[in-house]
Parts: C-alpha cells; sequence; structure tokens
C-alpha cells in the first residue's frame, strides 16, 4: 500500500527558476491496485513517482508505505518494498554482469549481500526456470553479459528481476518507451502477468494512452503538479481513447 | 638472467597495488591516486615494525589496516564532501607525505641483515629463486582471495556499483559504503606492494610512492588490453592477467635499463610508455573509424 498525504514538491526555492513540480497531493494506492499514471511533460509524473521510490524528497507532507512511515528512508532503503523497472533498459540492470548475477543481486533486494557464493547450481536453475517462462529463448544466455541484450529483452529480465525476491510495490517509469512496438507489448503483457500472480501494487507511468487504457484498474491524469482524474476500475473500463485524448486537447 | 628475474619479482611486488588500482579503475571506475600515499604509507609501517623486531606475521596485517584506512579516508571525503574522487585522492596522499615522514621518523630507512618474507624460504642455492617463489606464492594467495571475494553475494554488488548505480540503489545498496570499501580494499592492496617493495630493495624512502599510481595505472592498462583481447570473462583469469601486465610493464622498464637508458631517466620513459599505452589503441581507432 502507497500513502502520500500533503505532498508538496519544489525544485530551486527561492530562485528565479522555482519549480512547483507537486501541490499538495493526496493519495492512497491500495494493494493489488495497478495505476495507470498519465499527463503531459512536466505534470509531475515522474516526481511522484521519484517521491514513492525515495529518489526524490518531499519538501512537505508524509510518504507511507505498507503502513510505514518512509518519508526521510533514502532509495536504497525502500528496495525492501519497491522494485523498479527503468524507461532506459541501462537503469535497472548492470550491462557488464552476466544476466544471472543480475538475477543473484535481484534475489538479494531485500536483504544482505553477504561474503559467500550465492551462485549455485540450485540457483542457475531456478532462474533459467523463470527466465523459460517468458518464452523468448533467453534461458541459454544466462551466462552472458546484461549488456550484450536487446533493451526489450532487459526490460522483460528487469521485470521477471521483481520477483525474484519479495516484492510489495512496483514502479514502472515508462518501461517501453525506448522499444518498438512487439518488444512493447512482450514487456507490458509480462508485467501484467507478474503483477496478477504475485499482487503487487503498481504504478505504471505512460505517455502511450492506448497502453493506459489498456493496462490496470485505476487511471490517474496528472496537470500541472497536481491531479486533475482519478478514475477507478468501473469507469475506466467505460472510457473511450477519443475522450482520452481530448483531456490533452 | 638474474637482471630480469629480479625485474619479474619487482612487478610481482606492484602486482598487488596493480589489484588494488583495478578494483578502483575498472571495478569501480573512480580514478584513485591515494595510491602514492598509501604505497609509501605501507613500506614505512613495514620498516618501522621490522627493524623493532616485530614478526612478519604481525606486520601484514597492520599494513593492510593502514592502507585501508587511507582508502576509507578518500573515500569519505569523497562521498560526504561530494568532493571529485581525483582530488580526494590528492588531498589523502598530500597529508599522508608528512605521517609517513613522521611514521619513519628520517627520510629512509635502510633494512639490511634483517629477515624478511623473501628469506623465509630457502630450498634453491640462488636466493633470487627463493624470492620469486615467495614472491609467487604470496600473490597466487592473494589474487586467489580477491577472486573469490569478487565472486561472493557481496562481490557481486561491489561489482555492479560500478556499473550501474541506478540499478544497485533499487537492488538496495548503499553505493556510498560500498565505494568506501572498495577503495579500503584498494589502499590496503596498495599499502601491502609498499610492504613487499620495502623488503625486495631492503630500503623504505619517503619517496619511492612518487609517481607509483603512474606504473599501477599502466600495468592495469596492459592488463585490460589483455583482458579486452583475449575476452576474457572469469574475474580470476582477469586478475591474473593484471598481474601479468604488472609483470611485463616491469619487463619493459628492465630492457630499457639494459639498453643503456640512465637511470634517471627511468620516471620519463614510464610515463612515454603510459602514454603509448593509452595513446596508441586510440590512433588505430581514429583511423578505421
Amino acid at each position: 500500500m502507497i500513502q502520500l498525504n500533503n505532498i508538496t514538491r519544489v525544485f530551486n526555492q527561492d530562485q528565479v527558476n522555482e519549480v512547483l513540480a507537486l501541490k499538495e497531493i493526496n493519495l492512497t494506492i491500495k494493494r493489488g491496485e495497478f495505476v495507470s499514471l498519465i499527463g503531459s511533460n512536466g505534470s509531475g509524473k515522474t516526481t511522484l513517482m521519484n517521491v514513492i521510490s525515495g529518489a526524490v524528497l518531499p519538501s512537505t507532507g508524509k510518504v507511507y508505505l505498507h503502513g510505514e512511515d518512509a518519508t526521510r528512508l533514502p532509495e536504497h532503503k525502500r528496495s525492501k518494498w519497491i522494485a523498479r523497472v527503468f524507461q532506459n533498459p541501462l537503469g535497472g540492470t548492470a550491462p557488464d554482469l552476466s544476466v544471472l548475477d543480475n538475477f543473484r543481486l535481484a534475489a538479494l533486494r531485500t536483504s544482505k549481500k553477504q561474503l559467500k557464493i550465492g551462485i549455485t547450481g540450485a540457483f542457475k536453475e531456478k532462474v533459467r526456470a523463470r527466465i523459460a517462462e517468458l518464452g523468448l529463448g533467453l534461458e541459454d544466455k544466462v551466462k552472458q553479459p546484461m549488456g550484450t541484450l536487446s533493451g526489450g529483452q532487459r526490460q522483460a529480465l528487469t521485470l521477471l528481476m521483481s520477483t525474484m525476491d519479495h516484492t510489495d510495490i512496483l514502479l514502472l517509469d515508462e518501461p517501453t518507451a525506448a522499444l518498438d512496438p512487439r518488444s512493447a507489448e512482450v514487456v507490458l503483457q509480462t508485467a501484467q502477468r507478474i503483477i496478477t500472480t504475485y499482487n503487487l501494487t503498481t504504478v505504471f507511468i505512460t505517455h502511450n494512452l492506448q497502453n493506459a487504457l489498456n493496462y490496470g484498474n485505476r487511471l490517474i491524469q496528472m496537470k500541472n503538479g497536481t491531479i486533475v482524474r482519478d478514475l477507478d476500475a468501473e469507469a475506466k473500463e467505460k472510457l473511450k481513447l477519443q475522450e482520452v485524448y481530448e483531456w490533452f486537447g | 638472467m638474474i637482471f630480469y628475474l629480479s625485474a619479474f619479482l619487482l612487478g610481482l611486488c606492484l602486482s598487488a597495488m596493480g589489484l588494488g588500482i583495478f578494483i578502483t579503475m575498472k571495478i569501480f571506475r573512480i580514478p584513485d591516486i591515494t595510491t602514492d600515499g598509501s604505497y609509501t604509507l605501507g613500506a614505512a609501517v613495514t620498516a618501522v615494525m621490522l627493524t623493532q623486531g616485530w614478526p612478519i606475521i604481525a606486520v601484514i596485517p597492520v599494513t593492510l589496516l593502514v592502507g585501508a584506512g587511507a582508502g576509507i579516508l578518500t573515500g569519505l571525503v569523497h562521498t560526504r564532501f561530494k568532493i571529485d574522487a581525483l582530488l580526494s585522492g590528492i588531498l589523502v596522499m598530500t597529508g599522508l607525505y608528512s605521517i609517513n615522514l613522521s611514521i619513519l621518523g628520517r627520510s629512509n630507512i635502510p633494512l639490511i641483515n634483517i629477515e624478511t618474507i623473501f628469506t623465509a624460504l630457502s630450498i634453491f642455492d640462488k636466493q633470487i629463486y627463493n624470492e620469486v617463489w615467495v614472491g609467487l606464492l604470496f600473490l597466487v594467495l592473494l589474487s586467489g582471495l580477491l577472486a573469490y571475494l569478487l565472486r561472493t553475494d557481496f562481490g557481486i554488488a561491489m561489482r555492479a556499483t560500478g556499473n550501474s548505480e541506478s540499478m544497485t540503489r533499487a537492488m538496495g545498496i548503499n553505493n556510498d559504503r560500498m565505494k568506501i570499501i572498495g577503495l579500503a580494499i584498494a589502499n590496503a592492496l596498495t599499502a601491502l606492494s609498499g610492504f613487499l617493495v620495502a623488503q625486495y630493495q631492503s630500503f623504505t624512502d619517503i619517496n619511492m610512492g612518487i609517481g607509483i599510481v603512474l606504473v599501477g595505472l599502466g600495468s592495469v592498462l596492459i592488463g585490460d588490453a589483455l583482458i579486452n583481447w583475449l575476452k576474457i570473462r572469469h574475474i580470476w583469469l582477469q586478475l591474473a592477467l593484471v598481474m601479468l601486465g604488472c609483470i611485463l610493464f616491469q619487463m619493459v622498464l628492465a630492457v630499457a635499463l639494459s639498453l643503456g637508458v640512465h637511470p634517471n631517466m627511468l620516471k620519463l620513459i614510464t610515463a612515454i610508455f603510459v602514454l603509448a599505452i593509452v595513446g596508441i589503441p586510440r590512433l588505430a581507432r581514429n583511423r578505421t573509424a
């Protein structure tokens, strides 16, 4: 569960280039909710997500994750709840490390990285089996450096990595922006499957309005740092793509 | 022959530093030049402890600790004050000069007629063979330990930190802490080179560290070129090639000396050689591009 109480964030306070990125945002996202977050550039979507992840701390207001006050927790400490997929496929993986090494770290996201060899035969098999579920034929490439895979393959693997350890919240920041339409479809379907299977609380930022309509069970539109529309599953179901385009007109 | 064996042994002694620089430069991608100071620091502590009659087995952990301390200092300056890594290294290195001088008490301490790590073995008639074996054994052990460390879960986290900081943050890794640990390990290894070289040359001199970072850098670049050329992914083979780079570097300097180059010119030769290692591949790349 994510709870934002009265969140305001100002960048470059008291300078000529002062920006009010978020204005008194109140938002509660329940367990298992899959929120599609839309809005034009500069509307505050990414800042909102960064306030949740801890990459940006709010100027005022409180952030509760799973009922715990996380307002001042740094990013790396919030990783016990949060898994992330970044817009840039390079952001969520270490390119020079093997696929296996990347999965090993993901499996230890919420725990200590100890001085013992964790990549055992059993672990390799587990990773291979998980990757095989994707159906992309990547299970034979686990020893390759992550950087040798395509952007789509890396995003799909990043999603899968989020399930290697206990996860409550999944943050998807335009995960398909750098991908061709086919790869984008694969990644989003993978996301959908993972979110349903593990009952994850999800925030999904996208500029693709069709995707925003097709995926998720709640739709939020932001404008000038505030939430201007918030549709539940039922209202979202009835929504037509044309109407959403008009919001941006 | 003995001349080249001696250069080989010096290369081995400097390999510990090479491994350290490999960690900072290639794994963490931090340009750390604390090296000049931590190398002399290791040598100074060694000289003082050995002349006071401490056993070698006690000198090693102290050397590692003081080296790690220097690295932690650079790491703290770099991460806490958000000062550029290069400048942090220069600050600590400069400060260490005075520390080293006060440890030594004078500008140099000879280690003549003192039990050293190299006199510990006496299987062969020729002393140099014994020394080379001691050096080899020591470095094989050291690189084996380091390779193990880098393959553990903690080691994977270390390697990922230099590769993608956004990824490691998302994986619950404290990047700043990791960098400090990396610098500590690297400078502990560098101090260990000081420990070995002091005993190899039978003295510690306050100026022995000047420009040593360049020797390490050149050696690691040779090793790295070999790693890329042979497409080596196994971490322990990578470490072995870095050590080979250190030995090759000393061999080149030995050849230069045997060709009649004046020893005063050695630093200049070193600088030109490193420039050649860095520059020539880039020139070649520009031509083909």
